[in-house]
């Protein structure tokens, strides 16, 4: 009789709305990793997803999130760390409870649009298809987020045409679907697509 | 005769900043980090930036942050991602461990601390909340993070956060503790993390990259 080692599958803890767990969902689709969601209702937003977006690449290599060259692979790493650690802790729902209500509207769009601002810029050296050449990466499953999140703070996105190029081309692509916020065991009725 | 290696141009403090002295350079570059900082080598730091140092700077650090760390013919900006290109490229001493999972709780680690505690009380942002309201945000920010490491820690740490090598989460562990002093946070409920920084601070590279002891250190602010 042999024993198997069965390695028991993945379990993502998630909110159906966190950029940062979106983020995770879909480099999880991209690898086509099966996994199970333990819903959890506001989650504090850590940023510390990206470290579990490294592990899957690490381990589970194809199809790669980095690219090989490390001058590609620190653009990749800049991007995203710029959206991860720049604009989006700025404006999660923890630091936004803390500026009052009738602040918040502007302090998130100050947030995004600040960041936006430079990352525009850099995309005009590093994009091609995508936010670091053509090939899908840890920054693209930034980006469509993040986006996102300009989208519901009502940032007016036309001084930001290679951002909205991307994200339109990235939303296409099947592991950007079946991970969006409208489709989560969690999706409240009214939010479903 | 000995090939020329341009320097790379350091436009800020890095986190654990490690500088070779000038002798280095016939050698093909950086062999050691961890030595200490000349005088003529931090001086020509400053001395090479040009007369256009505002416009060169915008453009290739678009969000005007500090560190950029102008090498090998790029320009890198955020923190973690000029660790880890440094750690691709320059590879010992290992600032990230073998093992995936230990890489992973590095990485968390450093995350936790660059994207959870410090844009939430940077310059900017402290701007933003008003002077009268500045403490308390940035000793809120400190606290809640500090609460979620002092936990991490206790699986993860061993004489540094991660086990007994000094890693890339020492290196973000030891600017934010001296952050959190600066805004008076009381350290008295974080143990750990007081142990692994007292343990770092004995470190060179921690006491030669201080902010005590920069080119631009201030003479009050001066070691």
């Amino acid at each position: 009789m042999y024993l198997h080692a069965v390695s028991p599958q993945p379990i993502l803890y998630s909110y159906f709305r966190s950029s940062c767990s979106w983020r995770v969902r879909i480099a999880l689709a991209l690898k086509s990793i099966d996994y199970e969601t333990i819903p959890i209702n506001l989650i504090k937003d850590g940023g510390q997803q990206l470290a579990i977006i490294e592990y899957l690449e690490e381990t589970r290599p194809t199809p790669r999130l980095l690219p090989q060259d490390p001058k590609k692979r620190a653009h990749v790493r800049m991007i995203s760390d710029l959206i991860a650690g720049g604009i989006q802790p700025l404006q999660n729902l923890s630091v936004l409870k803390q500026v009052g209500q009738e602040n918040q509207l502007t302090w998130a769009q100050k947030a995004i649009t600040s960041g936006f601002n430079a990352l525009e810029q850099i995309l005009q050296s590093t994009a091609g298809r995508y936010c670091v050449g053509d090939e899908v990466s840890m920054a693209d499953l930034c980006l469509v987020p993040q986006v996102a999140n300009a989208e519901r703070f009502k940032v007016d996105l036309t001084p930001y045409p290679t951002i909205s190029r991307i994200n339109k081309t990235l939303l296409a692509l099947e592991a950007f679907q079946v991970s969006h916020p409208c489709r989560q065991p969690d999706t409240p009725p009214e939010l479903r697509a």
